[in-house]
């Protein structure tokens, strides 16, 4: 009975003549975390680029109900979609402060200023460093100022790419602990994409397995966690 | 130069072997090589040369910032953008001279019509193709500027035209300071590049329209991720430095009059002072433009009179120009205050 946030259906995506997505399948209930796991070029980003228009895509992607194929990137942002690429995306000239406020672009109410105080308690060494630019913060806090961010437009569907990557394993779990409270807290739907499945598969209800643009494999993450394939592949068992 | 004296001697020779070094040896270079020919003229003489040069200064720096606010967004540079402002410096004489437009008025009337030109050009002519790709909207760019200076040429004529001065201009209208003359237009371009720069300081820094534009400039794709729409906003970067330009060109068409390559000779001294103090940054351009005027103004005063170089006369600021760009680009590529190197055109 749960709510659909996200469908994806018989997704195509290519850039220039490489065909990167094959007939990709995927649904995320709302409220869900969903993980999607695969090898380097699986096209896990190229899965994400597609729900933002940010490579060519033929098939149906649903959010929230509304086809989004065609639309604009602009458009599909404000209908409440956060997405954190991969490598962080911060705007590193400008100050950590600056880079929440470009967060809170597509608002136009009066709290954002409460917002940015919010992300700064849950993150308080972005408060610590919040006139120093972005490009002059660790990789942690980078990752950290790119979560902030994303979540300062008050996304319903946070798309994450890789968060863990380049990051020391004590951080990934303070990362993926913050993706867990935020999940429950704010019912936030998320689909994560990541290398590090152990992590991932912790927090997600369900999961994605990709393979050469094609969706190989998907279940509960407790399906996930014991299949035999997973485990030898991701989860280095 | 003080602060090289200063240093110890270890970190004096890395720090020379560095691009600011090379750079500064060079200046250093002219300006002892000028020395003698400086004590020779007298304090008096070389306040006036100062002073005269802070005209070509703001000039220069108004015309850079313009160069660098579409580098910014674009990482391209505008070789359109000399001409577009002539274009509105034409503009703004013809609104003046044949309509009876006051100057001002006539300025504003033509940097707004160069604006949305501008913004025009960008819509129609730039954003069609990949941005990734530079060679295509190069050569736009340098179609407009040869499509404006027919047009100016047709429309106006290819003669010498005298433009009004936006400032009191009366041979008696100066400061004298140490016997040196500071004249009010001097004054006046200072005092109209200042407001400017507090401006755009205001546009970009307050205005959600400046933090969209800042966030391009700093990353496309992210921008395009928190819904920024980056065609309007390189389309607004387009009408602000075209209008820029128009301001540029306005305060300088006094000295240089109008004729349809004016700005295009210009523009070279603009683009050192940009390249100087770095292609991104706008305070750094303005800083590379005042460096540029000061030593081409004591290059053209002094440099006669060292022995030998009689021969070059005033191009040799022209040549000093380029010779600039070439040891920036080849030493410091990012410039003095910039973060980024021109990779491609
Ligand atoms: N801009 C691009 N142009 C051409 N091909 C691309 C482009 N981006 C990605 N590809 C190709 O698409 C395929 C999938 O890339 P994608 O980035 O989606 O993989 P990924 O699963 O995210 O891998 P990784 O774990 O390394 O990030 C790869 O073979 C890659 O070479
Ligand atoms: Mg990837």
């Amino acid at each position: 009975m749960s709510e659909l946030m996200l469908k994806l259906s018989g997704v195509n995506a290519r850039y220039g003549a490489i065909q990167v997505l094959r007939d990709v399948n995927l649904e995320v209930n709302k409220g869900e975390v969903v993980v999607v796991l695969g090898g380097n070029g699986a096209g896990k980003t190229t899965t994400l680029r597609a729900i933002c228009a940010m490579v060519t895509t033929t098939g149906s992607i649903q959010i929230a109900g509304t086809e989004v194929v065609g639309k604009d990137t602009a458009d599909i942002v404000r209908m409440q979609v956060a997405h954190v690429p991969q490598g962080r995306g911060t705007f590193p000239e400008m100050s950590v402060l600056d880079n929440l406020m470009v967060g809170a672009y597509t608002r136009k109410d009066k709290e954002i200023q409460a917002d940015i105080d919010r992300w700064m308690d849950a993150f308080p060494r972005l408060r610590e460093r919040r006139t120093q630019t972005a490009g002059s913060l660790s990789g942690g806090e980078q990752q950290m100022l790119a979560v902030a961010r994303a979540m300062m437009c008050r996304p319903e569907l946070l798309l994450l790419d890789e968060p863990s990557l380049g990051l020391a394993p004590l951080i990934i779990e303070d990362l993926f602990r913050r993706f867990g409270e935020i999940n429950r807290e704010t019912g936030i739907t998320m689909l994560v994409v990541e290398q590090n499945a152990n992590l991932a598969l912790e927090i997600a209800n369900r999961g994605y397995v990709l393979e050469a643009g094609e969706v190989v494999l998907q279940g509960s993450a407790e399906d996930l966690r014991t299949n035999e394939a997973v485990r030898e592949a991701y989860l280095g068992a | 130069m003080t602060a090289v004296t200063t240093k110890s001697r270890g970190s004096f020779l890395t720090w020379l072997k560095t691009g600011s070094g090379i750079l500064t040896a060079m200046m250093a270079v002219i300006v002892i090589a000028l020395i003698p020919a400086i004590i020779q003229g007298g304090l008096k003489l070389f306040l006036q040369r100062v002073f005269d040069s802070l005209n070509n200064g703001a000039v220069y720096a108004v015309t850079a910032i313009a160069l660098v606010i579409i580098f910014k967004a674009t990482t391209l540079i505008n070789f359109a953008g000399a001409n577009i402002a002539m274009f509105g410096a034409y503009v703004c004489w013809w609104l003046n001279t044949s309509y009876g437009f006051p100057i001002w008025i006539a300025v504003f009337v033509a940097m707004g019509t160069m604006g949305v030109l501008g913004s025009l050009i960008e819509r129609t002519l730039i954003r069609p193709f990949d941005v990734n790709d530079h060679l295509p909207v190069v050569l736009i760019t340098f179609g407009i500027a040869a499509i404006l200076e027919a047009f100016a040429g047709g429309l106006w004529g290819l003669e010498f035209h005298k433009f009004p001065s936006p400032f009191p201009s009366d041979p008696k209208d100066r400061f004298t300071i140490a016997g040196a003359f500071l004249r009010y237009e001097t004054v006046g371009t200072l005092i109209v590049m200042g407001l400017m720069i507090y401006g755009i300081y205001l546009l970009l820094n307050k205005t959600k329209v400046g933090l969209a534009f800042r966030a391009v400039s700093s990353n496309v794709e992210s921008a395009r991720l928190v819904g920024v729409r980056t065609g309007r906003t390189l389309q607004f970067g387009w009408a602000l430095a075209s209008a820029l330009g128009v301001l540029g060109a306005c305060l300088v068409a006094k000295q240089t009059n109008l004729e349809p390559a004016f700005m295009a000779k210009l523009v070279i001294f603009a683009f050192a002072a940009a390249t100087l103090g770095g292609l991104d940054s706008i305070g750094g351009s303005v800083i590379g433009a005042f460096i540029v005027a000061v030593v081409q103004s004591m290059l053209t005063g002094y440099g006669q009179e060292i022995p030998g170089l009689g021969w070059l006369k005033s191009n040799f600021a022209l040549v000093l120009a380029f010779v600039l760009i070439l040891v920036v680009l080849l030493f410091k590529p990012a410039g003095l205050y910039g973060t980024r190197r021109i990779e491609r055109v």
